[in-house]
């Protein structure tokens, strides 16, 4: 992984080391097993250290990782028979919103999300995953062909926000994501939603209105980037990370404020070293979820999808 | 809640004098508005209980002009925050804070709509016992909170209440823009969803007046989820087949318009009014040129299909009376106050006992 934080640095330090030690041992035909052992444990105990002790700034570069897998990396390894549908029927397809029909232990489902590239071409292609309105429109078309069919649907959310430019205006950025807002809040079928990593503003929560929302442990969450904050805040964009800590972004923080109902545990060192774990960790908890919503009546589900949204906020009176 | 706003008193209906419809259609003819009330279209009737002026200035002796500045504190001028042209602040206060210059609408407050939009006296908060708190601890958000609170009569970004537009019994919520700039947090939220809870339980229609820079950010992702909570409500109005009315007023921007400013069955603008999704600043940022005349504004959106129509401030009762009888929405009875405990009025869908 060329792409390395500054708190990931010693464990890749001591890692190396290990390695180096094990292929000198193989070159000399020694036996270094003790001390590649002793230093094992040292990197298992500074990868704990680092990964409970993570700052919200920290949280937000993990979250923003190019080695995090993607949407399609969780709907390829957690879905079957997946199959892309793509356009808003109005205007185009928009590239950082996937999304099609899959199966979960044989049950039909929609499926979508945000889509940032796994490399530059591939995120130029899909506007780094900031969606313009055709791809909430999109979102919105797949969500009301899964009621239609009785399909539940489950969302991947990534992006560090629905896109700001001229077309997006023109074409109703603003109306695109109240549709799904409204739409989603009212969704006659179990909606699912992960936060796999940036979980920006008003394009996150465009697809993200569900009966049950989970984080993954190091994804983020917020009303503004850090930078924007910051910007605002202190007329200077660099204290992004003071502004990532006072906005209370990081999964433990929004599942606090009562916003989340799980946190999805990345292995320690983070899920864009371990995504195949991260994955299969996250289709656990998928599949859990989704048999406990199918087992509610329609009327119920609603209902409580309605008080859960009901009761957020905090206020007086 | 069932509401009892209806037995609560005598409903004054005030005429316009002849100087006020005067007044009217200078406005518009200066504002070169070309849907006038004379117009097929929206017919005169309706203006005769436009508020009255000495009403109307009564009301909002509290309220704070917004824009226009007075040239000094206790001049009895008010110049025109666009144009700055000079107009007496009586005058300034009778055409509704709009200029007979140039057209610009002027921003006003909550109680200051309320008073051009409800017949007189008919006004009755809804949830103005919920205030904003500060539930990340965000550094400096309680003494702004307390600024605002000083400086605003509504007490938060929204105002919501029950009343009568020209005789018509609505629910309405009218967004603060003196307060943190509208911001939408979890007090103004709640605010907008009790009133849409209000209107369901008493088949109402809601009016809601948009005016906000956005999500409050110092509340973190409980400002979002308001986004959500507003539209969670509207969906349930909306299947009731309540009618929502949504009205764009200067600015217009960021979670609210990704939310129930775009909401709306039919969604109507004041002229000149910003209205977008993203701000303009983080939009020449992002695509480093600057941005066409014109773009963002209430027109812009008409044209691009988001917005029904463009209403004049001095129209906007008139108009927004005959789409809630276009729905189906009739005068309570006038004299309803003074007969018994129980009075029977006419709603959608047949009759709803007020009581």
């Amino acid at each position: 992984m060329s792409h390395k934080l500054d708190f990931e640095k010693p464990i890749f330090e001591l890692e190396e080391k290990i390695q180096g030690l094990r292929q000198f041992a193989e070159d000399n035909d020694l036996d270094l097993s003790a001390e590649v052992r002793k230093l094992e444990d040292k990197v298992s105990e500074l990868r704990r250290e680092t990964f409970s002790g993570l700052s919200a700034w920290d949280c937000v570069r993990l979250a923003r990782h190019p080695g995090r897998p993607t949407t399609l990396d969780f709907i390829e390894g957690i879905f079957d028979d997946f199959i892309e549908l793509k356009g808003d029927r109005a205007y185009s397809d928009d590239p950082a919103m996937v999304g099609g029909l899959a199966t979960l232990e044989g049950v039909p489902v929609t499926v979508l999300g945000h889509q940032k590239g796994r490399d530059t071409l591939e995120n130029i292609r899909r506007n780094f995953g900031m969606p313009h309105p055709e791809g909430y429109r999109k979102a919105l078309r797949l969500m009301q062909q899964a009621e239609k069919f009785g399909r539940p649907v489950v969302t991947f959310i990534d992006t560090a926000g629905a896109y700001c430019g001229l077309g997006a205006e023109e074409r109703g950025q603003g109306h695109a994501i109240a549709s799904n807002l409204i739409a989603m809040a009212g969704l006659k079928v179990p909606v699912i939603s992960v936060v796999i990593g940036e979980g920006g503003s008003g394009g996150a929560l465009g697809i993200g209105v569900a009966d049950r929302v989970a984080m993954l442990s190091s994804a983020v969450y917020s009303v503004i980037s850090p930078e924007g904050l910051s910007s605002i805040l202190w007329k200077d964009a660099t204290k992004a990370s003071e502004a990532a800590a006072v906005m209370k972004m990081t999964a433990r923080d929004i599942e606090a404020l009562g916003v989340i109902d799980a946190i999805i545990e990345e292995p320690l060192g983070g899920a864009h070293r371990h995504q195949a774990q991260t994955v299969e960790a996250a289709g656990k908890w998928i599949k859990e979820t989704l048999g406990d919503l199918r087992a509610l009546p329609l009327e119920t589900l609603l209902e409580k999808r309605y008080d859960k949204y009901r009761g957020m906020g905090q206020y007086e009176g | 809640m069932k509401l009892d706003f209806l037995k609560r008193k005598k409903w004054v209906r005030l005429e316009l004098s002849s100087q006020d419809v005067r007044e009217a259609a200078a406005i518009r003819e200066a504002a070169g508005l070309s849907q006038s009330l004379s117009t097929p279209a929206i017919t005169t009737p309706a203006v005769t209980s436009t508020v009255h002026s000495e009403g109307l200035s009564h009301n909002i002796k509290t309220a704070r002009s917004i824009t226009a500045a007075p040239k000094d504190p206790g001049s009895d001028e008010a110049a025109c925050p666009d144009c700055g042209a000079i107009h007496s602040k009586q005058r300034w206060e009778r055409s509704f804070k709009v200029c007979d210059q140039c057209g610009k609408h002027g921003r006003i407050s909550s109680p200051e709509r309320v008073a051009q939009l409800m017949d007189q006296g008919t006004f009755s908060p809804i949830a103005k016992e919920v205030t904003s708190v500060d539930p990340l601890a965000f550094p400096g958000y309680q003494e702004k909170l307390d600024k605002a609170m000083l400086k605003s009569e509504a007490g938060d970004a929204v105002l919501s209440g029950t009343g009568l537009i020209d005789g018509i019994p609505a629910a309405l919520f009218i967004m603060e823009p003196d307060f943190m700039m509208g911001s939408l947090g979890s007090a103004a939220g709640e605010r907008i969803t009790r009133l849409v809870e209000t209107a369901i339980e008493n088949r109402l229609p809601v009016i809601g007046f948009c005016a906000s820079g956005g999500a409050r950010m110092q509340e973190g992702i409980l400002s979002l989820m308001q986004m959500a909570k507003t539209s969670a409500a509207l969906g349930r109005l909306s299947a009731e087949g309540l009618p929502y009315i949504a009205v764009l007023t200067d600015p217009t921007t960021g979670g609210v318009t990704a939310s129930y400013a775009m909401l709306g069955d039919v969604i109507l603008a004041e002229p000149g009014a910003l209205i977008g999704f993203a701000g303009q600043r983080v939009i020449e940022q992002t695509i480093r040129q600057s941005l066409p005349e014109g773009f963002q504004r209430a027109e812009f959106l008409v044209e691009k299909g988001f917005v029904d129509r463009i209403v004049h401030r001095v129209e906007m009762k008139a108009v927004l009376a005959k789409l809630l009888r276009l729905h189906g929405f009739a005068p309570a009875l006038a004299e309803a106050t003074s007969a018994a405990a129980s009075t029977t009025v006419n709603v959608k869908g047949g009759e709803a006992h007020v009581s």
